[in-house]
């Protein structure tokens, strides 16, 4: 009786399986949950900031400190210049300076300087990946001297430039009305 | 652009697919680890263990194992890979999905195409967190146990990395295999929590309009994604093929936005914060975005085209005989189910239906296939997929005129493989 009855009960689950796979093909019939169980915790606020990293174009969530042409100077020659070559050339890694004005050319040479529209990207990328072989290794200050280096070697900033929470964000980069947004087509 | 172009040998490396003489076979497998231009020829000793049995069937086989593996005579079959940076950071490159030796549509998990900025962590799922924050009503942590309470969804997608098939942006064509110049592209059935479920339960503010994901490996990956998307189809993905994900598919966790390009689909998710505007990241600015001949770039072009490549006959196989032959390839699109393929053998000229394996599932590789008959004469052919939106795989010149030269993402035009009357296969433009 029991057999039976469990016979019976998969027999019309096996109709029911095969009414819906006629009545829609394939995937269709793939229902996505609404409902969680609320497991998540509540973050301290030790562990928000020491995650949030990311710095958008207005500059939120830029760090204290600060730093110079001339301190980025040194700290490029200690940890950039192996790969990314003297003054921002390049080899082996991608070129950081030069092309400016370049990329309407036939021959576009895409660098920070021709080619990023935002000057915080260096800073957000700079801190959170390198260099390479040591990511996350660089204090607040040498990134903020190590952009400021950057964006003087290509004509971006003078000499005499200091980078902060509030300098940064000013910085107007030569490609910034570059870009066409394709997010909303 | 500034992507360097893959070494020669990287694309072409492979093994070799070569059709038999013995007609009864459609076909055989037969692999050898050669290069463009010095390809084995094709030795098939046919039903030559006829006259004896075979030691295997003489001895005892080996024992269980814990886990499998392909078998030893199939180790040919490999992800080719190359890193632009080798000398520094070896972990920053790509590995390919050998597509001219696979079938079917699922791609083994060993074989699925890797893309690392700077190599694959090892990570404690102990020690991985997953934090929602941003413009919440309450930010949330989770973790694998956690996660893997939550009501689940299983979906087979592709992921496919923009800059797939980019090697064909280059002049002269280069002279590599189905998944040396494609395979960057794999479909796997990932498994895992809906994000817009675990974004309602930290309640979403208004004027909320994207999000930032972020990774945990060594670049610390971070892309903005819409959050009508994460709202749509996207998942937090645990399983690939049953299994958790791989280390190189993201282990613990992935983002997975279907359709979209393969750098947004964040691997080693540690980190979602809801914004109100995109980050504008280095991978988002400086890399993945398609810059046009008057200096303007298309930002933000996320879905990926229609597309199609024919994986048998391609490059590195040899057509040895005349007859009968089955072209054979996979087609997939960003917007949904394929819903014709067409194959030519003239160039273009004049195309025929492909039939199409089922199930179709949309944002997946479909599988189609159509007999050919070659009688020894050279052909050129092609394949052209549609999807259920009506979009149409582009020819080469239709896509790249849209371009600067060599602009190497979200290359989807028609692949043609020229077939010589000596039956070897080449990588032309057409």
């Amino acid at each position: 009786m029991f057999m039976h009855n469990k016979i019976k009960v998969l027999g019309s689950l096996i109709a029911a399986a095969l009414v819906a796979a006629c009545a829609t093909p394939d995937d269709t019939a793939n229902v996505t949950p609404t409902r969680g169980p609320n497991l998540g915790a509540t973050p301290s606020a030790a562990m928000l900031a020491a995650m949030d990293i990311s710095i958008p174009p207005s500059g939120a969530g830029l760090p204290a400190g600060s730093g110079s042409v001339a301190q980025g100077e040194k700290v490029y020659a200690a940890k950039c210049q192996t790969c990314h070559g003297a003054k921002g050339v390049g080899k082996p890694a991608d070129p950081l300076a030069g092309g400016i004005g370049s990329l309407a050319s036939g021959k576009p040479m895409r660098t920070v300087g021709s080619y990023w529209p935002y000057a915080t990207t260096l800073f957000d990328y700079t801190r959170r990946a390198m260099p390479t072989t040591q990511p996350m290794s660089l204090s607040n200050e040498e990134t903020y001297a190590v952009t400021a280096y950057v964006l003087h070697l290509n004509g971006i900033l003078p000499e005499s430039a200091v980078m902060n929470a509030q300098t940064l964000p000013q910085v107007k980069m030569p490609n910034r009305d570059g870009f066409v947004d394709y997010s909303k087509r | 652009m500034n992507k360097k172009p893959l070494p020669q040998a990287v694309i072409a490396a492979s093994e070799t697919r070569i059709a038999p003489t013995d007609t009864k076979r459609r076909r055989f497998l037969t692999h050898s680890a050669s290069v463009a231009g010095t390809l084995a020829a094709g030795g098939v000793a046919a039903n030559a263990a006829a006259q004896e049995v075979p030691p295997w069937m003489k001895t005892m086989g080996t024992p269980m194992r814990t886990y499998g593996t392909p078998s030893s005579f199939e180790k040919a079959v490999q992800r080719p890979f190359a890193s632009g940076y080798a000398s520094v950071t070896p972990g920053a490159g790509s590995s390919r999905t050998p597509h001219q030796s696979l079938e079917g549509t699922i791609t083994p998990s060993g074989l699925h195409f890797e893309r690392h900025h700077n190599g694959v962590p090892d990570i404690d799922p102990s020690k991985h967190e997953l934090l929602i924050h941003g413009m919440v009503n309450r930010p949330l942590v989770f973790n694998l146990a956690t996660l893997s309470r939550y009501p689940m969804i299983s979906r087979t997608h592709f992921v496919e990395c923009a800059g797939n098939s980019g090697a064909n942006a280059q002049a002269k064509p280069v002279q590599g295999t189905a998944g040396g110049i494609h395979g960057l592209v794999s479909v796997s059935e990932w498994t895992g929590v809906p994000l817009s479920l675990l974004l309602n339960e930290a309640g979403i503010q208004s004027g909320a309009s994207w999000i930032l994901a972020e990774g945990a490996d060594a670049a610390v990956m971070t892309r903005s994604v819409p959050l009508a998307k994460c709202m749509d189809d996207a998942m937090v993905a645990l399983y690939q093929n049953g299994e958790r994900v791989r280390p190189e598919q993201g282990y613990p966790m992935r983002l997975l936005l279907p359709g979209w390009e393969g750098n947004m689909n964040v691997k080693w998710l540690r980190r979602i914060k809801v914004t109100n505007e995109p980050t504008h990241t280095k991978d988002e600015t400086s890399k993945y975005s398609d810059l046009q001949p008057d200096g303007k770039a298309r930002q933000f072009t996320f879905e990926l085209g229609v597309k199609s490549i024919i994986t048998f006959p391609s490059f590195g196989h040899k057509l040895d005989r005349h007859g009968l032959y089955e072209i054979t390839g996979i087609a997939w699109s960003g917007a949904g189910r394929i819903a014709k393929v067409e194959v030519s053998t003239d160039g273009g000229a004049s195309w025929v239906n492909a039939p199409l394996q089922g199930p179709i599932f949309s944002k997946s590789f479909t599988r189609f296939r159509l007999p050919w008959e070659w009688n020894g004469t050279a052909a050129t052919l092609q394949s052209r997929a549609t999807d259920e939106k009506g979009n149409v795989q582009p020819t080469r010149t239709a896509f790249t005129s849209q371009y600067v030269t060599g602009m190497n993402y979200h290359n989807h035009y028609i692949q043609t493989w020229g077939v010589a009357a000596d039956g070897s296969i080449s990588n032309v433009h057409a």
